[in-house]
């Protein structure tokens, strides 16, 4: 395991500048999670770390040695990719076994066979073991597919979407599988999702990329609580955060041209009266949907409220986010 | 029961269509089976008219296919000891004697190690040469892919002559080798789009893995593109053999003798001894057969659509 550095790291695609001037350090045995929308140069990031694209300016630096000049092979790495793709001339041994038969490593068949057992039991597919890889679930695939990272010891793994394409309950168990793995190996992890509840749960960094920039790098709690812009406090939270005019309830304070609040700095007991629009009960949480001046508000009732659409309730802020015009957060020493 | 379904045909479209089928494969057959039984008659009865659909089975043909044979005058042929060996006997039937070995072995061999030999050539280069298109920027790779298709666009043998003199400047007239790249010049084309059209239906994230996994390029190549590119190599090498085997305007033009195919030494039979037409046929019916196992044996690749499913779209 080791720490990697990325310096002004830099790559476009005819005129689309898909990662720009990215600096980012991830250390040493951190699950570092980067957030973003489709083409914010998440996989792309990967894909320079991994070796697969050549950036057009920066450095890529893992355990402080510059490894622009390896080959994929040759910087040690291991990754997991959005579609998971196993072998399809394979079965689920042989895919496993593939990276420890590399030329690279050339470990001994009964290590090989240790290895591949082990992963299998982890991953709970050691009975599909001899299945051929195309004749197993989506999500058996995506399995063996992490599977194929873990059996090596590389010095970063690097995961794109790797639970994107399961159904909740794998993605969930999965989801502390992994994280247990990543504690139990000390591994350095660096993992592409657009799903806030990974970004939360198992993220020890979050990174957030907007249009191949890093905007904002920091624990899950400092993205969450203290954005630095309306577009990171949007990547986080659910229901979204409500931007609205920083005007509608006063109290902004200088320079503020929005309120950023999040459910649970709107408080029902007294204040402006808002009108519910719907009631969405979703079983965990019941959504409120309200107009005030004719903005939409969404936010969280409780479970069982008795209210229906046409009601009016009081609503005020507490303790919300301020950000001036072009979205910054203005600091309000809270 | 019955009832109207999306994917199983009815009972009368199946009558049709099997009716359809049947009627094909009678008239694509008829000639196939005229010449195998042509090459198990006699001489006579190979020319009889009516001609005999239930004849004695003969290996007449076949005998005179491998062999030389010549007339003796009445005494001498009398004066014969007994035939010593079946193929012995058949000959002496038509009363003539066995005079050697006839040249349809060796012209076979030839057919075999041309057509294979530049079937494999074909296939090996037109797969590299694929890989590279489907993989890399290359520059003008429209313009070259468009020239090496252009190869295709006249006729082989109109360039005949100049090939004729380029060879036999070169000295590649009349040999295995000026063969083997002949075959190869014109099935590469072919070769290098059937299998750029495979290799991009092979996802690039195969290889990518590969890399990441500690292979080089040609490992993954090799070791991961290759198994799964075999279904269009097979397609490719049935297409080139065909080709291969089965030319006979350059055969007859470049070779006579030490590199002479079958298809051009298959009609000279027909001057030996009157018009054999049991040993042609014999000749025609043997010639089938490689082409015919080949594809037997790739049929089980040809049918298997092994990268299904494999990668999420």
């Amino acid at each position: 395991m080791a720490e990697v550095v990325l310096d002004g790291l830099g790559k476009s695609f005819g005129a689309t500048r898909a990662v720009d001037a990215v600096s980012l350090t991830i250390p040493d045995g951190a699950f570092v999670v980067l957030l973003g929308p489709t083409g914010a140069g998440k996989t792309t990031t990967l894909r320079l770390i991994a070796g697969l694209e050549r950036p057009d300016s920066g450095d890529i630096r893992i355990d402080g040695r510059s490894v622009l000049d390896d080959t994929p092979a040759g910087r040690d790495v291991a990754m997991v990719f959005q579609q998971y793709s196993l072998y399809p001339h394979l079965t689920v041994r042989e895919n496993l076994a593939f990276p420890l038969k590399s030329p690279l490593l050339r470990l001994p068949a009964d290590e090989i066979a240790r290895r591949v057992g082990r992963v299998a039991e982890v991953l709970r597919i050691s009975d599909k073991l001899d299945n051929k890889a195309t004749r197993l679930s989506g999500g058996e695939m995506q399995r063996v597919s992490i599977g194929r990272a873990l059996v090596r010891s590389p010095r970063i793994y690097l995961m794109d979407e790797p639970l994107s394409s399961l159904d909740a309950k794998l993605r969930a168990e999965l989801r502390i599988e992994l994280k247990r793995i990543q504690a139990d190996l000390g591994a350095t992890l660096l993992y592409v999702t657009h799903d806030q509840i990974e970004a939360m749960t198992m993220a020890t960094h979050v990174g957030v990329l907007d249009r191949g920039r890093l905007v904002q790098f920091g624990s899950p709690r400092e993205i969450y609580e203290t954005p630095v812009s309306t577009y990171v406090a949007t990547r986080l939270g659910q229901p979204r955060i409500n931007v609205l005019p920083a005007g509608l309830f006063g109290g902004a304070p200088p320079g503020a041209a929005q309120i950023g609040l999040r459910p649970e700095h709107i408080r029902h007991d007294h204040g402006r009266p808002a009108t519910v629009r719907r009631v969405e009960h979703l079983g965990d949480q019941t959504r409120l949907h309200l107009v005030l001046d004719g903005h939409e508000i969404v936010t969280l009732a409780d479970v069982h409220t008795t209210l229906a659409p046409g009601d009016s309730l009081p609503v005020r802020p507490d303790a919300p986010l301020w950000f001036d015009a072009e979205g910054r957060r203005i600091a309000t020493g809270v | 029961m019955s009832g109207w379904s999306v994917t199983e045909p009815s009972a009368r479209s199946k009558w049709i269509a099997g009716t359809l089928v049947v009627i094909y494969t009678v008239i694509t057959l008829l000639p196939l089976v005229w010449i195998i039984s042509t090459s198990f008659k006699s001489g006579p009865d190979s020319i009889s008219y009516p001609p005999k659909v239930f004849f004695q089975p003969s290996l007449e043909g076949y005998v005179n296919l491998f062999t030389t044979r010549t007339r003796l005058g009445a005494e001498d042929f009398a004066a014969l000891p007994p035939p010593e060996t079946w193929y012995e006997r058949i000959v002496r039937q038509q009363g003539m004697v066995i005079a050697g070995p006839s040249r349809f072995g060796e012209r076979f061999m030839n057919s075999v190690i041309i057509g294979f030999g530049a079937t494999f050539l074909s296939v090996f280069l037109g797969t590299l040469a694929a890989y590279a298109f489907s993989r890399f920027r290359i520059p003008l790779k429209d313009d070259l892919l468009f020239f090496i298709l252009s190869t295709r666009m006249m006729p082989p043998i109109a360039v005949a002559i100049p090939i004729f003199l380029m060879y036999r400047t070169l000295g590649l007239s009349d040999t295995h080798l000026g063969m083997i790249l002949l075959y190869t010049a014109v099935n590469v084309s072919l070769a290098v789009w059937l299998m750029k059209s495979f290799i991009d239906g092979i996802p690039r994230e195969y290889e990518e893995a590969a890399l990441i996994d500690g292979y080089t390029r040609f490992q993954a190549f090799r070791k991961v593109v290759l198994p799964q590119a075999v279904t269009g190599i097979a397609a490719t090498a049935i297409f080139c053999l065909i080709f291969a085997w089965n030319e006979y305007a350059f055969a007859v033009l470049l070779t006579s003798g030490k590199a002479q195919t079958a298809p051009p030494f298959i009609p000279t039979i027909i001057g030996v001894g009157g018009q054999d037409w049991p040993a042609v046929a014999a000749g025609a019916t043997l010639f089938l057969l490689p082409v015919m196992v080949f594809t037997i044996l790739l049929r089980k690749h040809l049918l298997r659509g092994i990268t299904f499913g494999a990668v999420r779209k």
